[in-house]
């Protein structure tokens, strides 16, 4: 067993430097209110990382301030380091996360219906994140903006191209999202529950193509999900939030099949094809909420929901333990302890 | 029989096959000519319940026998029964006839028509200039949110929707005028230096500054709050934070995505804003003494001349109406989304 | 709902305390007049054109016909506030109907008279104001007829706006189950579910309405026997150079009584529809 005294302190297998690392990061709703706390972790450059967890649970703050999209008061509350490509994020001035944004990093949205403007061309939409970072004539980001559009799959992009958002269907409308994050080839994409608003049918349509691009382009990719299902479809590593701190981290094939974190695990179970994975058992919930930001308790986050807990749990918070590419923060991990 | 059967067979019949676009100038053609109905129907009601008719206006001076007038009254068509003389004014409207003003010895739209364009000019001015001023108020108010520049633009909103156009006018003639002498104080142009060309154009735009202002700060009022609160309202939509996802200046999110969007309700009221200002061009072409279309409507309420009244709403409520449509046709340029409705 | 604590909301709006502040006055101006000056506005009580504190006993002066401007000033808060408030019940009432009746039936009905208040609104308002006033003669009644004729569009659209979103709602759905006719749904269901967005209008079509009587009395045509601020305004139009207090001192009337209710309005909005505001 290795504990770690500081998260950060720990030790990274990763040979080559993560294309992005977060360290210790901490958004405060008020000053000792923390929306997200503790929260460390890393991306390998070519790598798609899945960061799951309930809604609340920060994953969606966890993007934005790596956008540095945070809203005002939230970023006056955020500390920690991110850092990518070497430059710390959290410090950066407006107009370096500008030029960064949209050209190196890059955020596909929930719903692309309201993501995109509804009084502006999808073409015209594209082709100006060209102009702004590509310094591309207009009419060579019109050219480069057609080719994204079939590039994403979109039939008869010529003829998309001055289509407005309202005259496509969901699935097309997200093409074009994604089209407009890839269009100038940035390091990092991340996608903030990219199929949730999706039709079943096209939801791993979107999936496939995600993944087909990175394969081609070895662009780094953050999905953000609650559904476990997608997981397994994108990923190569996974990391599990609760309650806005990291619970469990590992590959993807490994959690699932052997989570450690009795929250994962209660996740899983809770999942109607998870239960048939664990023999076909009944269909079980995690009983209780999560806490608020401002209600959390003074020991192990998940302490109150979890039937394993003891008083040492519900006195201590425990670290994040890691062996190997497996993490987990819990004193009494599911089947014993990491390896 | 199966639900998707009927639903299929009744669709084509229930539907006009017209483009959208169509349908939408069909709707909207359609609504111009109810406003001209109702404006038709209220003038000749409104004639009906004045005092007096067209024979006594014509009387008034001269002596007439009650042969005489009655002798005049049949001649004008005044003793037929209503629904004649109303079709008979219907008639006479859809040949652009508006009547002969008998206090002016001349035909009402010859009267009008050499005023309109002093009128057109006071309304299109003011428009420009509080829809500009007004949408900058409001969205400066709006990036600084809660600062002290937003809460004393709010004050100057506020306190300038207080203000009618009458009062403003007042105002401004004794502090530029009568005070200061920075403007002159009545008229369109200054007929006895007997200016033309560029001079001529000076002029008149000095003599314009006041009325056009008078006229602007009840509107730029309304569109520096309406431009406020719907900037705040469109920079928490999704779509602004993709712009500053893909790190567009703040420039180009505010102009482009934000501001883009928040001009749909300020055009929706600059084409209520042409309706309502006519109004306020009475008092201003009055209190400035200009000769426009207007003002004759306030002339001849005094005159009694009820013919030019009634000409004056018609042309007013046709000016609106086409303006209007101009208007919706702008809004589908703007929001792509409304023709398709 | 609570009422109670809504008023208590209201009150401790500032702007709505303010403005509730400044319309009482006005109001107990407007009551208070034919006690505190019996003798009516009409009066001659001195020299023309007597600037404010030139007399201590006339504290507004005198107008260019040797009437107590105070005196007028008192008497112009009944007529702004009358015509204001009953060419805006009036309106309202006109409004809540067409707007409950479009919304609650809806199908060409609906259509129809949503189009007929559409055209309404389209009319230039002020025109026909002095239209219908002007040629019908000008007296309180006509005024208030024709504010009110020009204004009732507003409401009906907020009142459509606020049906069609509450008779979706589970309890209407349930006393039509029961079997409640139509006009005791609308009036003891939706009516008092939608009196909020009515409440914030009526504020502002009071200002609205004051605005336009002032208008009409500044150009002459006020009801002659009722002394207006908008007509102590025209009248002073003349002795602007010489004595603008004449103009300005009812002129700031105007303006603080439609700065009252407009701050009302806001506070109302606040208060009742916080739905509609963010930030």
């Amino acid at each position: 067993m290795t504990f770690s005294i500081l998260d950060s302190a720990r030790a990274e297998p990763v040979t080559t430097a993560p294309l992005l690392s977060l360290e210790d990061v901490r958004i405060d709703l008020r000053p000792g209110v923390p929306l997200v706390e503790a929260l460390s972790f890393d991306v390998a450059p070519g790598e798609a990382l899945a960061i799951v967890g309930e809604s609340g649970c920060g994953k969606s703050l966890t993007s934005l301030a790596v956008m540095g999209l945070l809203p005002k008061n939230l970023k006056a509350g955020q500390s920690g380091k991110i850092v990518f490509e070497g430059m710390d994020l959290a410090t950066a001035s407006e107009g370096k996360l500008r030029g960064l944004r949209g050209n190196r990093l890059a955020m596909i949205f929930q719903d692309p219906l309201s993501a995109l403007n509804p009084v502006l061309s999808v073409g015209a939409q594209i082709a100006e994140v060209l102009i702004a970072h590509a310094r591309m004539s207009k009419a060579q980001a019109k050219a480069r903006a057609i080719e994204l559009l079939g590039e994403v799959g979109l039939p008869r992009p010529d003829l998309r191209f001055g289509d407005y958002p309202h005259q496509l269907s969901g699935g097309m409308r997200q093409r074009v999202t994604i089209a407009m994050a890839i269009a100038c080839d940035p390091k990092l994409v991340i996608a903030d529950e990219p199929t949730t608003a999706l039709d079943v049918t096209v939801q791993a349509q979107i999936l496939d193509l995600l993944t087909e691009i990175r394969k081609r382009t070895g662009q780094s990719l953050i999905l953000i999900t609650h559904d476990l299902g997608v997981v397994g479809e994108v990923a190569d590593r996974m990391i599990v939030m609760y309650a806005g701190t990291v619970v469990e981290e590992g590959p993807v094939a490994e959690v699932l099949s052997r989570p450690k974190h009795p929250y994962t695990a209660g996740l899983l179970a809770a999942r109607p094809s998870g239960s048939y994975v664990h023999g076909g058992q009944a269909l079980s919930d995690i009983p209780g909420t999560v806490p608020a930001p401002d209600a959390r308790p003074e020991g192990c986050l998940f302490a109150p929901r979890c039937a394993r807990a003891t008083a040492r749990c519900r006195e201590a918070r425990p670290p994040l333990d890691r062996a190997g590419a497996r993490a987990v923060r819990c004193f009494f991990p599911v089947d014993g302890a990491l390896a | 029989m199966s639900l998707t059967d009927t639903s299929a067979r009744r669709a084509p019949a229930a539907r006009l096959a017209l483009p959208p676009w169509a349908r939408f100038l069909l709707g909207r053609l359609g609504q111009a000519f109810l406003v001209m109905a109702l404006v038709v129907i209220g003038n000749f009601v409104i004639m009906q319940m004045a005092p007096g008719d067209l024979v006594t206006v014509i009387a008034g001076g001269a002596d007439m026998t009650q042969e005489q007038m009655a002798d005049l009254r049949a001649r004008f068509g005044l003793d037929l029964p209503l629904l004649v003389q109303f079709w008979n004014y219907v008639a006479q409207l859809l040949t652009f006839d508006l009547g002969y003003s008998y206090r002016m010895n001349a035909p009402v739209w010859e009267v009008l028509s050499a005023r309109l364009p002093t009128t057109a000019a006071l309304v299109v001015l003011s428009l420009l200039f509080s829809v500009t001023i007004g949408t900058v108020m409001g969205v400066v108010s709006a990036r600084r949110a809660g600062t002290l520049t937003d809460m004393g633009i709010n004050a100057v909103a506020l306190v300038l929707y207080a203000a009618p156009s009458f009062v403003v006018a007042m105002l401004l003639v004794l502090v530029f005028s009568v005070k200061l002498g920075w403007f002159p104080i009545a008229g369109l142009t200054t007929v006895s230096a007997g200016y033309t060309g560029w001079a001529l154009v000076k002029d008149m735009a000095a003599h314009l500054v006041m009325p056009v202002t008078a006229l602007c700060t009840f509107y730029v009022a309304i569109y520096a709050r309406l431009a406020r609160s719907t900037m705040l309202e469109v920079m928490d939509q999704d779509y602004v934070r993709t712009a500053r996802a893909k790190g567009l200046s703040e420039t180009r999110v505010i102009y482009v995505h934000t501001l883009r969007n928040a001009l749909l309700p300020i055009v929706t009221m600059a084409g209520l804003q042409v309706s309502t200002v006519l109004g306020g061009a009475v008092v201003v072409e009055t209190v400035f003494g200009l000769p426009g279309m207007a003002r004759t409507a306030y002339d001849a309420v005094f005159q009694r001349d009820t013919t030019m009244l009634l000409g004056v709403m018609f042309v007013s409520s046709l000016a609106i109406v086409i303006v209007n449509l101009a208007v919706d046709l702008l809004y589908t340029v703007l929001d792509p989304r409304v023709s398709l409705k | 709902m609570k009422p109670p604590s809504q008023i208590r909301r209201f009150l401790r709006h500032p702007s709505g305390a303010v403005g509730l502040a400044l319309l009482l006055f006005f109001v107990a101006m407007a009551l208070a007049a034919p006690y505190l000056f019996p003798q009516g506005p009409y009066k001659m009580v001195a020299r023309p054109m007597l600037w404010p504190g030139q007399n201590p006993d006339l504290l507004l002066g005198t107008d260019s016909l040797g009437r107590d401007l105070l005196v007028s000033v008192v008497y112009g808060a009944r007529v702004s506030l009358l015509v204001g408030l009953s060419a805006a019940l009036a309106s309202a009432i006109v409004g809540a109907a067409v707007g409950l009746v479009s919304g609650y039936f809806g199908g060409w009905i609906g259509d129809m008279l949503m189009r007929i208040t559409d055209a309404f609104q389209t009319l230039p308002s002020f025109l026909a104001a002095i239209l219908i006033v002007g040629l019908i003669g000008p007296s309180i009644g006509t005024i208030v007829t024709s504010i009110a004729l020009v204004s009732w569009p507003m409401v009906a659209r907020l009142v459509r706006a606020e049906v069609l979103r509450i008779k979706t709602l589970d309890f209407v759905q349930a006393c039509r189950i029961m079997g409640m006719p139509d006009w005791r749904i609308m009036l003891a269901e939706i009516l008092p579910n939608s009196l909020g967005p009515i409440i914030v209008a009526t504020s502002l079509l009071v200002a609205n309405a004051i605005i336009i009587e002032s208008g009409l009395s500044f150009l002459g045509l006020g009801d002659p026997n009722m002394m207006s601020w908008g007509g102590v305004i025209g009248n002073g139009r003349s002795a602007l150079r010489m004595a603008w207090y004449i103009t300005m001192i009812p002129a700031g009337a105007v303006v603080l009584t439609v700065l009252a209710l407009n701050l009302i309005g806001d506070a109302l909005n606040d208060v009742l529809n916080p739905r509609l505001r963010k930030g």
